[in-house]
């Protein structure tokens, strides 16, 4: 199958390109940038004309929510959300039931994916066995089976000696650890970030220390065994500024942030609105403000979804009993792209840190445009305009915080290695 | 994102009442004022009035509860409601019937108003976001986050003793953390113009961002209590020495428990309240709960004026409506 993708305005940050050209695909691959190959004849012609081409994104947090949750969402229904939002590929965190921590699940899941999926999906295998805390997972086994990491997701490791063990078990495999930075003792039984509305409302906080404490921690075990670790979900300034601070004294940590916490704080919460309820919790104007300086000073190395689909009835109940997690799949891309107007982020800056900085993290070689890349890459109506309601997501889970917002630009055409696997 | 107070029909009436904040001073008289009308009516040989009758209210009570029930039970019969007493243990609704179907149920049997008291902050907003448009919801207590009838019986029980709220000082003493009370409290004295609203109590016990609250934070009781008109005491949950809040009852008595000699250092004419159960020996002194300045039974009574007020606005009907039945 031999495409042609004309006129659009190709943006790809790891090669420095962002102009117009035409882009030919063979195969699954790309083969030509600018002008066609020779003898090239192309089976399908794309045009592209007023429209921009981004790499496929890369999000570092997607939960599918099946195997187990299929109530919620399915593997069918968020890929295709997922392509539709310009995703080709998701990482899926291990906290499915049953776990990712045998390769066989993991299998089951690539099988589902070839049967219905219309996104790459890369599993995150769990660090402790049935993410326990106690005993260390089959790591080799894991990343057997495709593992592109290891994590113990939100579910804690009380006991330090076992997060070193595992830390130094997963440098031995090369295998990249995910935390999530919480010290549950701190953490537990809250719902919002302390703070003045939580103060207000009577909500039960989550101090910033339940996440600096734990960065601390990690810093530490990371610094002594020499791991590769990539904090997830960052949601306080001064975790942004410890880590800019380890990687100044030369670490090696990476850091992502979930797009609500760019956009959202506990203001949002209103009064008790449960699509504003999420671990790590929304938090102050300061720390959104850290967080887009800690994309700007090259601190926080991606951007991800943490998409969590929920079912109706999650989210029907007093904010702290109703289940934390949003729904944002669908409004990744967009949103991001906002940013280019509110901060001194560009474009490029922001579709890299979408997709070739995450693939980075990943240590894999997509999220990018060139000559013999795997033909991931989206189609971009910078003009569109819609507005977020239950009617416009894709995904099953309709709990967007976003809800109501109008929104600038819209995937027309997704391309997942040279196959189309979403069209508008 | 500014969102609309539903608590308010689009005249700026009462529709439900949740919380103080966010209500405005004319409201907040009103309440006062009617609670004044209605205040005559138990001590009148026939207790009643009949503006609420032919009208069903349901108090659901999710959270154990004495005093503020019977209250608001006595306030609904003394308006000729018909009144439907439901308790139901919280352990029953979140590992079977949700919520929100225990709701659809109790609306299928056509009350016209719930009174709600849960455990979980944001309750009395679940509720009223999701009953059907002609029911009324008035916040029973929800969690950590309000019990707005109870402020406006202690700003009743307030006004009667001091009149100009404008030139009061007013200290809250305890758990501040953790109660509802105390929240409702400071919104109410601050919109009704108290210019000085303190909160006293160990820093485990007072909220992290108390004072955007609009109040002063003392850590020391005879500091915070010095010059008071009115001080309030709060009840201190046995629950919390454990979890690292506090390490005794016996210290908390001699740091935070108000005793006569504490109690000297406000101004001689003070008023001592508590909106109960009282822990004696704990918070306070038994000499100071039933000494010459303590007006907590009056409390109790108030709530009754108090209750009635908010139930009959919420539904429509003021005292003044009450020749023409």
């Amino acid at each position: 199958m031999r495409i042609h993708i004309q006129n659009g305005l190709l943006i790809d940050p790891a090669h420095q390109i962002e102009d117009i050209h035409d882009l030919y695909i063979n195969d699954g691959q790309i083969v030509s940038i600018g002008k066609a190959p020779d003898g090239f004849q192309a089976d399908q012609v794309i045009d592209a004309a007023e429209k921009m081409i981004f790499p496929g994104l890369v999000d570092l947090q997607t939960r599918l929510r099946e195997p187990g949750l299929e109530y919620k969402a399915t593997i069918a229904s968020e890929t295709r959300a997922a392509a539709a939002g310009g995703i080709t590929t998701v990482c899926l965190p291990p906290d499915t039931s049953p776990i990712l921590d045998t390769p066989a699940v993991i299998e089951l899941i690539h099988r589902r994916n070839e049967a219905a999926g219309c996104a790459e999906i890369l599993t995150i295998g769990a660090l402790t066995k049935g993410l326990a805390g106690e005993e260390i997972s089959e790591m080799y086994e894991l990343k057997r089976a495709g593992c592109v990491g290891v994590t113990n997701a939100r579910a804690p490791i009380a006991n330090t000696r076992v997060m070193r063990r595992a830390m130094e078990y997963a440098a031995n495999y090369d295998l990249t650890i995910f935390l999530h930075a919480d010290d549950h003792s701190l953490s537990e039984g809250g719902c919002a970030h302390e703070g003045v509305i939580s103060t207000r409302l009577g909500l039960a906080a989550i101090p910033e220390a339940a996440e600096t404490m734990a960065v601390a921690r990690l810093l530490m075990l990371v610094e002594q065994t020499g791991v590769r670790a990539h904090f997830c979900q960052l949601s306080s300034a001064k975790s942004v500024q410890m880590i800019h601070r380890a990687q100044y004294d030369g670490l090696p940590v990476t850091a992502d942030v979930a797009l609500h916490h760019l956009y959202l704080t506990d203001m949002d919460i209103g009064y008790f609105d449960s699509n504003c309820h999420v671990i790590p919790p929304l938090r102050g104007q300061r720390d959104k403000s850290g967080l887009r300086d800690g994309l700007l000073n090259g601190t926080l190395h991606a951007i991800c979804s943490d998409h969590q689909p929920h079912e109706p009835d999650a989210k029907l109940a007093p904010f702290c009993e109703s289940e934390p997690g949003m729904s944002t799949i669908d409004t990744l891309l967009p949103l991001a792209l906002r940013l280019a107007d509110e901060t001194d982020l560009s474009t490029p800056d922001i579709i890299s840190l979408l997709s070739f900085q995450p693939a980075r993290i990943l240590g894999l070689d997509i999220g990018h445009l060139g000559i013999g890349a795997r033909a991931d890459l989206c189609i971009f109506d910078p003009e569109a305009r819609w507005t977020v309601t239950p009617d416009t997501l894709l995904s099953q889970g309709k709990n967007s915080p976003f809800m109501d917002w109008e929104i600038k630009g819209q995937v027309v055409q997704t391309l997942l290695a040279g196959k189309t696997v979403f069209k508008r | 994102m500014k969102q609309q107070d539903i608590q308010l029909d689009s005249q700026g009436r009462l529709r439900h009442f949740l919380t103080i904040e966010g209500l405005k001073r004319n409201i907040l008289t009103d309440i006062l004022d009617t609670a004044e009308n209605f205040s005559t009516v138990g001590t009148r040989n026939v207790k009643k009035v009949p503006l609420l009758r032919g009208k069903t209210i349901a108090n659901l009570f999710f959270e154990p509860s004495t005093r503020t029930r019977t209250t608001f039970e006595l306030a609904a019969k003394r308006l000729s409601a018909d009144v439907l007493n439901i308790n139901i243990s919280t352990s029953s609704t979140t590992k079977g019937e949700s919520l929100l179907d225990m709701l659809r149920n109790l609306e299928a049997m056509h009350c016209d108003m719930f009174v709600v008291r849960h455990n979980a902050s944001g309750a009395a907003h679940f509720f009223a976001k999701h009953v059907a448009p002609h029911i009324s919801v008035i916040n029973g207590g929800d969690g950590s986050h309000a019990h707005p009838t109870q402020a406006m019986l202690d700003m009743f029980t307030i006004r009667r003793h001091k009149q100009d709220f404008t030139k009061l000082t007013v200290a809250i003493v305890g758990d501040i953390l953790h109660s509802r009370v105390a929240r409702s409290q400071i919104h109410a004295l601050t919109t009704l113009g108290v210019p000085e609203v303190r909160v006293i109590g160990p820093q485990t016990l007072i909220p992290k961002d108390a004072a955007g609250l609009g109040v002063h934070v003392y850590h020391d009781m005879k500091e915070g209590i010095r010059d008071a008109d009115v001080v309030i005491m709060l009840r201190l949950q046995r629950e919390r020495m454990q979890g690292a809040l506090l390490p005794s009852a016996n210290e908390y008595y001699r740091t935070y428990g108000l005793s006569p000699s504490k109690l000297r250092l406000a101004k001689p004419d003070a008023i001592v309240m508590h909106p109960g159960p009282i822990n004696r020996g704990v918070e306070i002194a038994s000499s100071v709960a039933d000494g010459p300045q303590s007006v907590i039974l009056e409390q109790v009574t108030n709530g009754i004026a108090i209750r009635m007020a908010v139930m009959s606005m919420v539904l429509g009907r003021g005292p003044e409506e009450e020749a023409e039945e």
